[in-house]
């Protein structure tokens, strides 16, 4: 487990140096940062399109202090494959790593995903999930959830959020988790559990975006914070056969210990068109999702 | 001399042309191999799986789901340092359209063989040049076989070239679909040994390499000008340019190593004393030259320049083969669609006013055409420039009339 005094110890380290291009209150810097503190700055980035391709800035300058390939969009877990094969076959076991975002995940490159994770190649995928795309201006994506505001949903997403986690689950691999910015040492803890493992893992991480989201740039860790308190975001660990509810998620397993929805709802904006009714459809289906993961952590035991 | 030394060491096999390619990746000691199935591509990927599961290539065969992942995937162990192959057709081809053009511009070297097809609809799995030609553009060094010997050549000299400092460019080896692929043919292979010490291993740090723990090299972020990307594209074509001699310097080196000399953008048949000028790439070109055989018995002074190259663009060759001619007639198998035949369409411009030309399109789809019916088209083209003076057809559809 990563201690406080160990996060003290990172917190003067640039992982990515000043003056990027992401908006004020990007979540993907935060969860950046807290992956290069789990693997100690020394891995290799494969960045499919989206805000990080952005962020680092322009060439021939980059804000991200580790080697890095950005790839075309639907392209970066096949992409990550070859550099695996080609770097173990050189003796080198360090991480290569895809930072990815929901739309390069869950819909364009969810084929090469499938492949990369079927095949059980040796990468920690990374699925930064700011439930939109953001990068080309707030569409909908597969993991934007029902009833959110986007440019592309305008009276609200129609479909229910992908469930990208629970579809790698069922790839078979060795490692899947959901994270949140919100918690960097159960993030840091799972990135570090997944390096003790060979082969294909996979975490979804909440990452939630202001401009996106339509809430104050100061509210990103708060919404991230409150997505699990709600129980709305369930942080969970499957690792090698065994599905658990991860600490910081195991006090909602309660339904009555769980926050109201509406405070996660109402610090955004995307969701300010909601009436009552949608709200409580909207708490259904994340009692479902709870009974869902529950039962997998008994068949997972 | 020392090209008789090494022809000795050589061994003669009958192959097809996909399994004198997988010979090629064999001898050339590929590290990663990543592809997905599709006629008349297959054998290729099918004999390779076979090597490495005898132990006689030590190399990742990577099984994805789709062509674009199969370049993505060798794009990605070539920048992480490894000597990397895909093959592919047609559809295949196209569907990795994207990784074509960001693997040429992201400059690491990479060999793909393009085993020729036509493109739906209808489905049709018969040879069409259509699909290497559409690459064109992205950036890919792209060379064409005439016969299974020059595939396996072409292959092998790929990887030297992709990867010499001066290139850094990917290179496309196109051979015909089924009339080169799935044909048995004589040919001779040098030695592992031979071609170990003429094609050492890939040096991983060159151009880059993108390893956990390496230098922090950041690969494609936004250029902070966009005169930065024009530049890269510059560079590019300088590099395109530098294909040229040491494509030359290359085949130099394999003529010593094998015998075997070529062109070598470009080769030119009967063509010291030629008047007119006969143009093609790709298999049927040995068809046509059994046409310029009976032509020039029958006293009509024409030659075959035959494209081995099309990128980079052979135009010194070009100019250099057709200065004086009094006609080029150029076979497409081909057809970009509003325009016309891409071999003439490119050739054309190089042709001088005063010049006969004529663009032909024929064998789309696949359809046969016999060495007489190529003598018929030339005898043609030359006759009625010998009567009317220089003429200037830029497309002419060869359409034979089909029974049934």
């Amino acid at each position: 487990m990563v201690t406080m005094t160990e996060l003290h110890k990172y917190g003067t380290r640039k992982f990515i140096m000043p003056g990027t291009a992401a908006c004020p209150g990007c979540p993907l810097q935060v969860g950046m940062r807290q992956l290069a503190m789990a693997l100690d700055g020394k891995f290799v980035m494969v960045i499919p399109a989206g805000c990080s391709s952005i962020i680092p800035g322009t060439a021939p300058y980059t804000a991200y202090t580790v080697p890095v390939l950005h790839v075309p969009f639907a392209s970066s877990p096949a992409v990550a494959s070859g550099i695996v094969r080609a770097v173990r076959q050189r003796g080198n076991e360090g991480p290569v790593v895809v930072w990815a975002g929901d739309g390069a995940t869950a819909d364009i490159g969810f084929a090469t995903l499938s492949g990369a994770a079927y095949r059980n190649e040796d990468i920690l995928y990374i699925m930064a999930d700011n439930e939109a795309y953001m990068n080309t201006g707030i569409q909908a994506s597969g993991t934007t959830p029902w009833m959110a505001w986007t440019t592309t949903s305008p009276r609200g997403k129609t479909e229910d959020k992908k469930d990208v986690a629970l579809i790698m689950l069922m790839h078979k691999v060795p490692y899947v988790a959901t994270a949140s910015i919100a918690y960097p040492m159960d993030f840091i803890d799972k990135v570090r559990r997944a390096m003790q493992v060979k082969g294909f893992r996979f975490i979804h991480l909440h990452a939630p975006c202001p401009p996106g989201w339509k809430m104050d740039d100061a509210y990103t860790i708060r919404a991230a914070r409150l997505a699990v308190e709600t129980g709305a975001w369930i942080l969970w660990e499957y690792n090698q056969g065994k599905l658990t509810i991860s600490p910081p998620s195991i006090p909602f397993k309660d339904r009555a210990r769980r926050k109201p929805l509406e405070e996660y709802l109402k610090i955004q904006g995307r969701f300010a068109h909601l009436k009552p009714e949608d709200i409580k459809l909207m708490e259904e289906k994340i009692d479902r999702q709870w009974d869902l993961i529950l039962k997998l952590a008994e068949i997972y035991k | 001399m020392t090209g008789q030394i090494s022809l000795a060491k050589q061994v003669k096999k009958v192959l097809v042309g996909d399994h004198a390619v997988a010979e090629a990746v064999k001898l050339a000691r590929v590290n990663v191999i990543s592809a997905y199935p599709i006629t008349p591509q297959t054998l290729i990927v099918e004999r390779i799986s076979e090597m490495i599961e005898r132990g006689e290539l030590k190399a990742d065969y990577i099984r994805v789901e789709s062509e674009f992942a199969a370049l993505a995937t060798v794009y990605g162990a070539a920048a992480g340092g490894a000597r990397a192959f895909t093959a592919t057709s047609s559809h295949g081809l196209f569907y990795m359209y994207e990784m074509l053009w960001w693997a040429a511009a992201s400059r690491v070297p990479l060999v793909m063989a393009v085993v020729t097809r036509a493109l739906g609809p209808p489905w049709n799995i018969h040879d069409e040049h259509t699909d290497l030609l559409a690459i064109r553009d992205s950036g890919w060094i792209i060379g064409m076989a005439q016969n299974v010997q020059e595939a396996f050549d072409m292959t092998l000299t790929a990887f030297k070239i992709s990867e010499d400092e001066k290139v850094l460019l990917p290179v496309a080896i196109g051979l015909d679909g089924f009339i080169l692929s799935h044909t048995a043919e004589p040919l001779d292979i040098p030695s592992q040994e031979d071609v170990g010490s003429w094609l050492p291993p890939r040096n991983p740090r060159i151009p880059y390499t993108i390893e956990p723990g390496g230098e922090p090299i950041t690969m494609g972020n936004l250029p902070k000008n966009d005169v930065y990307h024009a530049l890269l594209k510059k560079y590019m074509d300088e590099s395109m340019e530098n294909a040229k001699k040491v494509i030359a310097e290359v085949y130099d080196e394999y003529g010593k190593l094998t015998g075997r000399n070529y062109g070598p953008l470009t080769e030119c048949y009967r063509c010291s004393d030629a008047k007119y000028i006969a143009v093609s790439m790709g298999a049927w070109s040995g068809d046509i030259m059994g046409a310029i055989e009976r032509l020039r018995d029958e006293g009509y002074p024409v030659g075959l320049l035959r494209i081995r190259y099309l990128r980079p663009f052979p135009e010194e060759d070009i100019t250099a083969w057709i200065n004086g001619a009094k006609g080029v007639i150029v076979f497409d198998r081909d057809y970009s669609a509003g325009l016309g035949g891409v071999l003439a369409s490119e050739i054309s411009g190089f042709i001088p006013s005063n010049v006969s030309f004529e663009g032909v399109l024929a064998g789309l789809g696949g359809f046969d055409v016999s060495p007489d019916e190529f003598r018929g088209i030339i005898k043609e083209f030359i006759d009625k420039t010998e009567r009317e003076g220089p003429i200037k057809i830029r497309k002419y559809w060869y359409i034979p009339k089909v029974e049934g």
